[in-house]
């Protein structure tokens, strides 16, 4: 298991570095020009290559990326072209209130989603089955930037229950775990929580369904173990699957929720990389995407390891 | 059908509710605060020149800081114009005109205590243009030395003096003072000489101190009771500027009383947020939305008669109603109020009998089109309503006979593209390009554009544009020390630009605010500066 360990570790090594280099080059063959974050739209051309010189953005390309990962394996991920903040300054509450929203998004969507597909599957073919696959499909299907608007004119604008944007009645620095804050959190979670609770929902039901056919359930059954005692069983053998379906769910919630964060103003990584994309601010979108890149591999590894504990059959040589 | 809060509530049994479910009620108690959503992403820099373009001035520039020289902003139904800020006077030596002296406030104090002088004012300087100065920085550097192109030299001539120098003779350098704003040497001192901590404490001579700054969310302005302009005393004790880049989300934080007053709504939510009794606040601005034509050998744009038929073919009323009423048909680079508008004898008008008739007669109809591509923005600060506005036009010009394909691109690859000039290898094919920009101070308006010594990539005369008659009116402006001969031959120019047809004229921006029902006497001045301390 620690050679496993290890080796799964190194590996996250290159995937980084191919994080960091995919990342840097789409950025320059994208159209536009960094440069733009940081001077007036306006400036004359001398101030402009100046200002070039003095960003190091006159150096071939090579030796640009070489600097940044030299100054990345030491911990520093620079500064940022258009705020001139170090990027680290900037990601880590990015990363924080992210890691604050999709936590709770994935809460929501992981306890409705299994709830919902578990009922599903024990109750094939009923009312409940095709509601909660209903459920399951508008969760999947529905754009969540979408959602989020019409639940912040519901909640916010018509009933005013609800705060419609931001992350706390002083901002995400001052958070706090009490309602005054936690209120800010409910409105974006809930929108970012619908595909997870989606696709949860369609896998719980899925595997159980299979399970509940399975010889090992009618041994169960034939023991005379009761429903409860069944579905404890159906569980265990349902958690490796559907805990992978989840770890990779809460990955694309950590880097996927541009939208949501953009309609409510949250101030995350997505919030951080829209307006980073807009400015071709080269080293926030290169330091958020490696450490969203990191976590993406950290969380699969931590999958991988709850999966061998649940199972062992699944052996990790 | 209306959802009414109170049948919604009857209906789920939630009338009941404990008020600390809802939200708080929208004006402080003890304090008077304001808080105010604003368009941007990120709370401009607050070390000293804030970045962010020029509409940023207003949250962390004038706030926290004074100008040398100031924009007149406490007025609404007329032009502001240049009035003393920390220099109570500017005067170019007769005897050698690139020679400024500058009379400096006296009795101000920096909100950390300390005094105001020439000494402070030689610092800034040394900060934003010498970069072997050991307080030199990069960023506020970047911002404001574009907005300096005709300072050579500074010096202290007495406590209460500096003597600037400008590289040539002009007499429109006190426009550029504008942009320059004065932080705390003592305070920077203080900090242990860190830019990055000053930025978080900063201290200026502003009618606001910073109280709390949290980046890309929040920045929190105090009452600076000691300021030394009683006209300019904040009337309200605490102003809140929140972060809320997305219009649509800014204008529903502004329906459910999240914040009290957000700049430029979301255009269809604009009955809505009337309705729900807020009050829509506009006014002339300085900005245009319109089409640089290329002047480039090759360009069909060379010809009068169909750069006039562009103009002719638009439908400007239109666009201001797609706009939802929130703009103002364009005539001219400025608007008919400014005092270089002038009196053009091309009348800029929607006329598509006559466009067509130009059309044809530079050998062009709807049948055998003239065919052309323009770079255009998909979106973006000051672009408006890009690509619909791009398509209704495209639209209006095939009726009278121009084709135009549109190249879009994301407003930052347009500014290079801008900077680069029509004679850059990108620009192959393109014939026109639609940055919309700033037009409030004669260099910004019409000098960067139509002189020939502004040909990009020197400057933005992106057209390649080159008159001697109009050199010669800048030229002319920029030797006269009297302001209205300056605004004579500035108008001058302006009727040059739009007799000749040199842009397609769309529409200026008229910056619209929508201020709740608590907010009261905000001035909107005719200028991308805005004043803070008169809210109320």
């Amino acid at each position: 298991m620690l050679l496993y360990l290890i080796r799964r570790v190194l590996y996250a090594v290159p995937i980084a570095l191919a994080v960091g280099l995919v990342c840097f080059m789409l950025v320059q063959i994208a159209p536009g020009d960094p440069i733009n974050a940081i001077v007036p739209a306006d400036a004359p051309q001398e101030v402009v290559e100046q200002v070039r010189r003095d960003y190091g953005l006159d150096k071939p390309l090579p030796v640009q990326f070489g600097l940044w990962l030299g100054r990345v394996v030491q911990g520093d991920l620079g500064r940022s072209l258009a705020t001139g903040r170090p990027v680290t300054a900037d990601l880590v509450p990015a990363v924080a209130n992210t890691l604050t929203l999709a936590l709770v998004a994935a809460g929501i969507g992981f306890v409705l989603g299994t709830l919902l597909g578990t009922v599903a599957a024990v109750f094939r073919g009923s009312l409940l089955d095709k509601a909660a696959v209903g459920l399951a499909a508008a969760g999947v299907s529905v754009p969540h930037y979408w959602l989020g608007m019409v639940m912040v004119v519901l909640f916010s604008v018509t009933l005013n229950w609800l705060p419609a944007m931001g992350a706390g009645p002083g901002g995400s620095g001052a958070w706090a775990w009490d309602w005054a804050h936690a209120q800010f959190l409910v409105l974006p979670a809930v929108t970012l929580s619908v595909i997870p609770m989606g696709i949860v929902t369609r896998t719980v039901r899925g595997v159980v369904m299979e399970l509940l056919n399975q010889d090992f359930v009618t041994t169960l059954r034939g023991k005379g173990l009761r429903r409860g005692g069944i579905a404890l069983h159906v569980v265990k053998n349902a958690a490796p699957s559907v805990l992978a379906v989840m770890g990779l769910q809460l990955g694309y919630l950590m880097g996927g929720s541009i939208l949501v964060e953009t309609v409510f103003s949250w101030p995350g990584t997505g919030f951080l990389l829209n307006s980073a994309i807009f400015q071709r601010d080269l080293p926030v979108l290169q330091g958020t995407i490696l450490v969203l890149a990191i976590f993406f591999v950290a969380l699969n590894l931590v999958v991988d390891l709850v999966q061998t504990a649940l199972d062992p059959r699944i052996r990790r040589a | 059908m209306t959802l009414s809060r109170r049948a919604l509530l009857g209906a789920t049994g939630l009338v009941g509710l404990p008020s600390g479910l809802l939200l708080p009620e929208a004006s402080a108690q003890s304090e008077r605060v304001l808080r105010y959503g604003i368009s941007m992403a990120d709370i401009p820099l607050t070390a000293g020149q804030p970045d962010r373009g020029a509409g940023a001035y207003q949250f962390t520039g004038h706030t926290i800081y004074d100008p040398l020289v100031a924009w007149e902003m406490d007025v609404a139904d007329r032009p502001g114009k240049l009035v003393p800020g920390l220099a109570t006077s500017w005067e170019a030596d007769p005897a050698d005109r690139k020679r400024w002296t500058l009379k400096l406030r006296q009795g101000v104090t920096f909100h950390d205590g300390s005094a105001f002088d020439a000494d402070a004012v030689i610092w800034n300087l040394e900060k934003v243009m010498n970069p072997q100065a050991p307080h030199f920085d990069q960023r506020q550097a970047a911002q404001v030395r574009p907005r300096l192109p005709s300072l050579a030299a500074w010096k202290k001539l007495d406590a209460g003096t500096v003597e600037l120098t400008t590289k040539t003779v002009d007499s429109l350098f006190p426009y550029q003072l504008l942009w320059f704003l004065v932080s705390s040497p003592a305070q920077y001192e203080k900090l242990g000489r860190s830019w990055d901590r000053f930025a978080s404490e900063p201290s200026g001579t502003g009618p606001f101190k910073l109280a709390r700054l949290v980046p890309r969310e929040r920045a929190e302005l105090v009452k600076n009771t000691a300021y030394w302009n009683p006209a300019r005393m904040p009337k309200v004790d605490r102003v809140v500027l929140v972060c809320a880049p997305d219009a649509v989300t800014r204008s529903n934080a502004l329906l459910s009383g999240q914040v009290d007053l957000i700049e430029t709504p979301a255009l269809d939510m604009v009955p809505q947020l009337k309705s729900a009794g807020n009050r829509v606040v506009e006014n002339v601005t300085p900005h245009v939305w319109n089409y640089h034509l290329s002047m480039l050998e090759g360009s069909p744009w060379r010809d009068l008669r169909l750069r006039q038929a562009a103009n002719l073919a638009i439908n400007r009323d239109d666009i201001v109603s797609l706009l939802g009423g929130l703009a103002k048909p364009a005539t001219g680079v400025v608007d008919p109020a400014s005092p270089w508008y002038g009196n053009p004898s091309f009348k800029v008008r929607y006329d598509p009998t006559e466009a067509r008739r130009l059309v044809q007669a530079a050998g062009f109809s709807p049948r055998n089109p003239l065919k052309t591509r323009f770079i255009i923005a998909t979106g973006g600060s000051g672009q408006m309503l890009s690509m619909p506005m791009n398509e209704f036009i495209q639209q209006s010009w095939k009726e009278v006979g121009i084709e135009v394909e549109f190249q879009p691109v994301e407003l930052e690859v347009l500014y290079t593209a801008w900077r680069n000039g029509a004679a850059h290898e990108s620009m192959r094919g393109i014939t026109a390009n639609n940055v919309a920009y700033v037009t409030s101070d004669p260099l910004y308006a019409l000098v960067r554009f139509f002189h020939s010594k502004q040909v990009a990539p020197v400057g933005v005369n992106w057209s390649h544009y080159s008159d001697a008659e109009t050199d010669g009116f800048i030229d002319q402006a920029m030797q006269s020390f009297d302001p209205a001969e300056q605004d004579r031959l500035m108008a001058r120019v302006h009727e040059r630009v739009v007799d000749q047809a040199l842009l397609v004229f769309v529409a200026h921006d008229t910056n619209p605010h929508v201020l709740g029902r608590n907010v009261r006497n905000y001035v909107q001045a005719q200028h991308w500066f805005q004043d803070l301390t008169t809210l109320a």
